[in-house]
C-alpha cells in the first residue's frame, strides 16, 4: 500500500487530518462481494490521512433492496444488526451515498415499524454518525485536497440516493477538482436518473434498460475515458450498457480515484 | 414524418353503440382493467413517435419550470407554506367542509355531497336533466372545464349513458375526446401527440360532432388552434349547462377557483346558465389569503409561467350575470380512506401542478397510458392504489413504477414525499401478497407469490453475520471458478437475463472486500 507523504509534494499536509480518529468502515454488501475495490481504496485512503481504520465482522446490508421492495418486517432484524454492529463506533463511513441515504432515511423509520423504542434509541446515534466517504472527508477531516493523482479525464454521474437522500452536495465534485491531473468533463443531463433503482431493474426491465441506454449515450458523448460515481451499483448499471456497446469507457468508484497516487500509478 | 411511424388514431372499442353514440367513444374498457405498469410500459416504449414527442415536451417544460422557480428567493418558504396550510386543512378537514358548506350554500350554491363515483354520477346526471327540462336532441349537451375530478368518476360516458353529450373545451382535451383516446398526462392531456397528429384528428373526426374543421388545415399550431376555436364556439354559445371542477374552494367564503390556461374554461364558467362544479373534498382552503402561496406555487409548478393567464374566482350566482344556477357536488370517492392513513395522506395535499410527472425519466419514457390511471407519474402511482386500492394487477404494480430517483419530491410544491409514499405503498401491496400467499397455503411457495418467500429467504442471510460471511464466500468462489475464463458475462438465465438481456456484468472478484481485509489487516486496523 502506498501511503502519500504529502510535504514532499510541496502541498498542504492533508497526512494529519485523521489521525487519532478510528473509523468503522461499512463497505455496504454489494462492495463485499461484487466490488471490493471500492472500500479497499476507501481504507487505504482513510489510511493515508491517517486513520485507523476498522471492519467489523458482523456487519452485513443496510436493508435497502429489502424495505424498497415493500419487506418492512423482514429489514428489522438487519437494521438491528447494523445497529448493533456499529453502535460503539464514533465514525461510521461507507463508500455509497445510497447505502448511507437508506441508513440515514429508513432506518429510524423501520424501528418504529417494529415499535422498538430501544431499537430506535441506538438507530438515532448510530444514524448521526454515519457518513458517505465524501462527507466525512469534507465535513470531518477538513480536507478536499486528499493528495491524489489520476491522469484521465473522467466525467461524474452524481447518483440519486447520494444527491437527494444522503444529501452529498457537491462534496463529490469538490474532492474530484482537487486531484492533480484529472480532466472532469460535464455530464450532459449529469441528474437525471439512470434508470437502475435496485429491484426496479428487475421487475421494469425494458423502461430500466431505456433509461440507462440515455445515461450511457450521455456519458460517451463526454470522451471519458473513466466514469466516476460514489455507488457501484449505479455504475453497474451504466457501464453494463457502455460494455455491450463497446465503448471503451471504464466505471470508477470515486474513492478509488481519490485513492490513486503518483507513487501508485 | 413519415407516414409508417405515425401512431394511428386510437380507435373506439364499442364500435356497436357508436351509431347510438352523442360523443366519441374512448378505447373500450375501465382503466382499472389495464394491464400491469411493465407490460403496458413495454408497449409503449415501442412508440418511438410518442417517445420523442415526450422527451421534447418534458425536457422544455423541466427547463421553464426550474427557471421561474429558481427566480424566487422564497420559493422554499413558499413550498412550507404550501405544505403546512394544506397540512391544517386536513388535519381538520371536518369543520373546513361543514364551513365550506354553510359559506357556498350563503352564497346561493347548492351544495351536494357524493360518498362515490356512482353517487356524483348520479347527482350530476340528474342536475343535468332538470337544468336542459324537455330540451331535445343537440341541446341534450353540457360543456366541461377541464377537471381531473369528473375524469376520475368517469363522468362523461355516465352522462353519455343518459343521453347527453358532454364536450371538451380545453384544447388539449379535445384533441384527446375526437381522437378516441385518454388523456395521458394531467395538464397537457395531449401530450403524447404531435401536430400532425392532431390535424389529422381535426380533419377526420371534427365534421362528426360538430363544426367541420377548415378544409386545407395545416400543421401551424395557431391554424390548428384556430380550427378549435370555430369548433368549440358553437358549442360555447349553445350550451345551457357547463360543468367544471375546482383548483381550490375557500370555506371562509364559498368562493370556488378555476385556474387555467386558455380562456375556455372561463367561457364555460360565464356563458352556460346552470354551473355545475364537481370538487373532490381535498380540495378546500381555509381562507382568500391562503390563495396568494397556492396561486405563486401553481403555475410556476405546472406550466412554468409567473402567473396563471386565467383565474376566474367566483362566489356564488350574481344576478344578470353569469350562470344564474350553481351547484356544488362534493365527492369523497376514497379519499377519506386515504386520510385515515397518517402516512398515505400526506398525497392528499396534491395541487395536480404535473411538476412531477414531468420530472419522472420514468414517465418521460412511457408516457401516461402506462399508468392504467387518470393521475399518471409519482402522483398517480401512490394516490391511485389508494384511491382503488391495491388488489388490481395495475394497482399493485404502480407503487413499483418507479427508481425512487427522488427528483419528484425535489419539485413538489407541496413538499409530498413521493418516494416515501411509493415505499409506504408498496408495503401495502406486499402485506397484500403475504396474506394471499398465507391464504393459498402451499400453492403460495410458487409464482407468483415466490417474491415474498425469496426476500424472506434473502432476509434471513443478510441478518445473520455468519450466513452472510459464509455467502460472501461463496461468492468468490464462483470469481475464482470463472477466473480467466471470462471477462464478462453476456445473457443470463431468468430472472437475471431480464439484466443481461442489454447489459454486459462483468464477473465476480476472486476475493471479497472481508477476506482482503483480513488478509491485510489485525482486526484493531493495524496493518498485517
Ligand atoms: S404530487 Fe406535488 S408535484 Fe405532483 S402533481 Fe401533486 S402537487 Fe404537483
Amino acid at each position: 500500500m502506498t501511503i502519500t507523504s504529502p510535504t514532499t509534494q510541496g502541498r498542504p499536509a492533508a497526512g494529519a487530518a485523521g489521525a487519532g480518529k478510528t473509523v468503522a468502515l461499512f463497505s455496504t454488501c454489494a462492495n463485499d462481494v461484487m466490488f471490493p475495490q471500492a472500500p479497499m481504496a476507501t481504507t487505504q485512503l482513510l489510511e493515508r490521512l491517517g486513520c485507523r481504520v476498522v471492519f467489523p465482522k458482523k456487519q452485513t446490508c443496510c436493508g435497502q433492496p429489502l424495505v424498497n421492495t415493500g419487506y418492512y418486517d423482514e429489514t428489522v432484524p438487519i437494521v438491528r444488526n447494523f445497529a448493533e454492529t456499529f453502535a460503539e463506533y464514533d465514525y461510521v463511513v461507507a463508500p455509497s451515498g445510497s447505502c448511507v441515504g437508506a441508513v440515514r432515511h429508513q432506518h429510524q423509520m423501520l424501528a418504529d415499524h417494529a415499535g422498538d423504542a430501544g431499537l430506535r434509541r441506538v438507530v438515532d446515534g448510530v444514524v448521526a454518525r454515519t457518513y458517505d466517504i465524501s462527507e466525512f472527508l469534507i465535513d470531518v477531516l477538513g480536507v478536499e485536497d486528499v493528495g491524489a493523482y489520476f491522469p484521465h479525464v473522467v466525467t461524474y454521474h452524481p447518483t440519486c440516493h447520494s444527491m437527494r437522500v444522503a444529501h452529498v452536495g457537491d462534496r463529490p465534485m469538490r474532492l474530484l477538482q482537487a486531484v492533480r491531473g484529472i480532466t472532469i468533463r460535464d455530464l450532459p443531463d449529469a441528474d437525471r436518473c439512470c434508470g437502475f433503482g435496485g429491484t426496479f431493474s428487475l421487475k421494469n426491465p425494458d423502461v430500466s434498460v431505456a433509461m440507462a441506454a440515455d445515461k450511457a449515450r450521455n456519458v460517451a458523448s463526454t470522451g471519458a475515458e473513466y466514469l466516476v460515481a460514489g455507488d457501484n451499483l449505479c455504475l453497474l448499471n451504466i457501464s453494463g450498457v457502455l460494455r455491450r456497446q463497446h465503448s471503451g469507457i471504464l466505471p470508477i468508484h470515486i474513492a478509488e480515484v481519490l485513492a490513486s497516487t503518483e507513487e501508485a500509478s | 414524418m413519415s407516414k409508417a411511424t405515425q401512431v394511428p388514431v386510437r380507435r373506439a372499442g364499442h364500435t356497436d353503440l357508436e351509431s347510438t353514440r352523442r360523443t366519441p367513444a374512448p378505447p373500450a374498457g375501465d382503466l382499472i382493467d389495464s394491464p400491469r405498469f411493465p407490460v403496458q410500459a413495454k408497449v409503449e416504449l415501442g412508440n418511438p413517435v410518442q417517445r420523442k414527442n415526450l422527451h421534447h415536451a418534458m425536457t422544455t417544460i423541466r427547463a421553464k419550470r426550474t427557471k421561474v422557480a429558481a427566480e424566487l428567493d422564497n420559493w422554499e418558504d413558499l413550498r412550507l407554506a404550501g405544505e403546512a396550510i394544506k397540512n391544517r386543512t386536513l388535519r381538520h378537514l371536518d369543520q373546513y367542509l361543514v364551513q365550506l358548506e354553510e359559506s357556498l350554500t350563503a352564497a346561493g350554491t347548492t351544495v351536494h355531497w357524493a360518498r362515490d363515483a356512482q353517487e356524483a354520477n348520479a347527482i350530476i346526471v340528474g342536475l343535468v336533466n332538470e337544468a336542459l327540462g324537455d330540451a331535445e336532441g343537440d341541446a341534450r349537451e353540457v360543456v366541461k372545464v377541464k377537471s381531473m375530478a369528473t375524469q376520475e368518476i368517469d363522468m362523461n360516458e355516465a352522462l353519455e349513458e343518459a343521453g347527453i353529450a358532454a364536450w371538451e373545451t380545453d384544447l388539449a382535451e379535445l384533441i384527446v375526446q375526437l381522437g378516441h383516446d385518454r388523456p395521458s398526462h394531467i395538464l397537457v392531456p395531449a401530450i403524447h401527440r404531435n401536430r400532425s397528429e392532431v390535424r389529422e384528428i381535426f380533419l377526420e373526426e371534427m365534421g362528426r360532432y360538430g363544426r367541420p374543421a377548415p378544409e386545407g388545415l395545416d400543421t401551424e399550431p395557431a391554424n390548428l388552434a384556430g380550427a378549435a376555436r370555430l369548433h368549440l364556439r358553437e358549442k360555447f354559445l349553445r350550451a345551457k349547462v357547463a360543468i367544471s371542477g375546482a383548483n381550490f374552494a375557500v370555506a371562509e367564503t364559498g368562493t370556488l377557483v378555476v385556474v387555467e390556461s386558455e380562456g375556455n374554461g372561463r367561457m364555460c364558467l360565464t356563458l352556460a346558465e346552470t354551473l355545475i362544479s364537481v370538487v373532490g373534498i381535498e380540495k378546500v382552503l381555509p381562507t382568500v389569503e391562503d390563495l396568494e402561496v397556492f396561486l405563486q406555487l401553481l403555475p410556476r409548478s405546472s406550466t412554468g409561467e409567473r402567473m396563471n393567464p386565467y383565474t376566474s374566482l367566483w362566489t356564488g350566482p350574481t344576478a344578470g350575470d353569469g350562470p344564474q344556477t350553481m351547484h356544488v357536488v362534493l365527492i369523497d370517492n376514497g379519499r377519506t380512506k386515504v386520510l385515515s392513513d397518517p402516512k398515505g395522506r400526506e398525497a392528499l395535499r396534491c395541487i395536480r401542478c404535473s411538476a412531477c410527472i414531468n420530472v419522472c425519466p420514468v414517465y418521460e419514457k412511457v408516457g401516461g397510458h402506462a399508468y392504467g390511471s387518470v393521475y399518471p407519474g409519482p402522483i398517480g402511482s401512490v394516490l391511485t392504489p389508494q384511491l382503488r386500492g391495491v388488489t388490481s394487477p395495475v394497482d399493485a404494480s404502480l407503487p413499483y413504477a418507479s427508481t425512487l430517483c427522488g427528483a419528484c419530491f425535489d419539485v413538489c410544491p407541496v413538499r409530498i414525499p413521493l418516494p416515501d409514499l411509493l415505499v409506504h405503498m408498496r408495503h401495502k401491496v406486499v402485506e397484500g401478497k403475504k396474506a394471499k400467499a398465507e391464504a393459498d397455503g402451499l400453492k403460495g411457495l410458487l409464482h407468483p407469490h415466490a417474491e415474498p418467500a425469496i426476500m424472506k429467504a434473502t432476509a434471513q442471510v443478510l441478518s445473520s453475520p455468519k450466513l452472510w460471511a459464509a455467502a460472501t464466500a461463496a461468492g468468490s468462489l464462483g470469481g475464482k471458478a470463472l477466473k480467466g475464463r471470462v471477462a464478462k458475462f453476456g445473457p443470463l438465465p431468468w430472472p437475471l437475463s431480464k439484466w443481461t438481456n442489454a447489459r454486459d456484468v462483468p464477473i465476480p472478484p476472486t476475493e471479497s472486500f472481508r477476506a482482503w481485509y483480513a488478509r491485510t489487516h489485525h482486526e484493531d486496523g493495524s496493518l498485517k
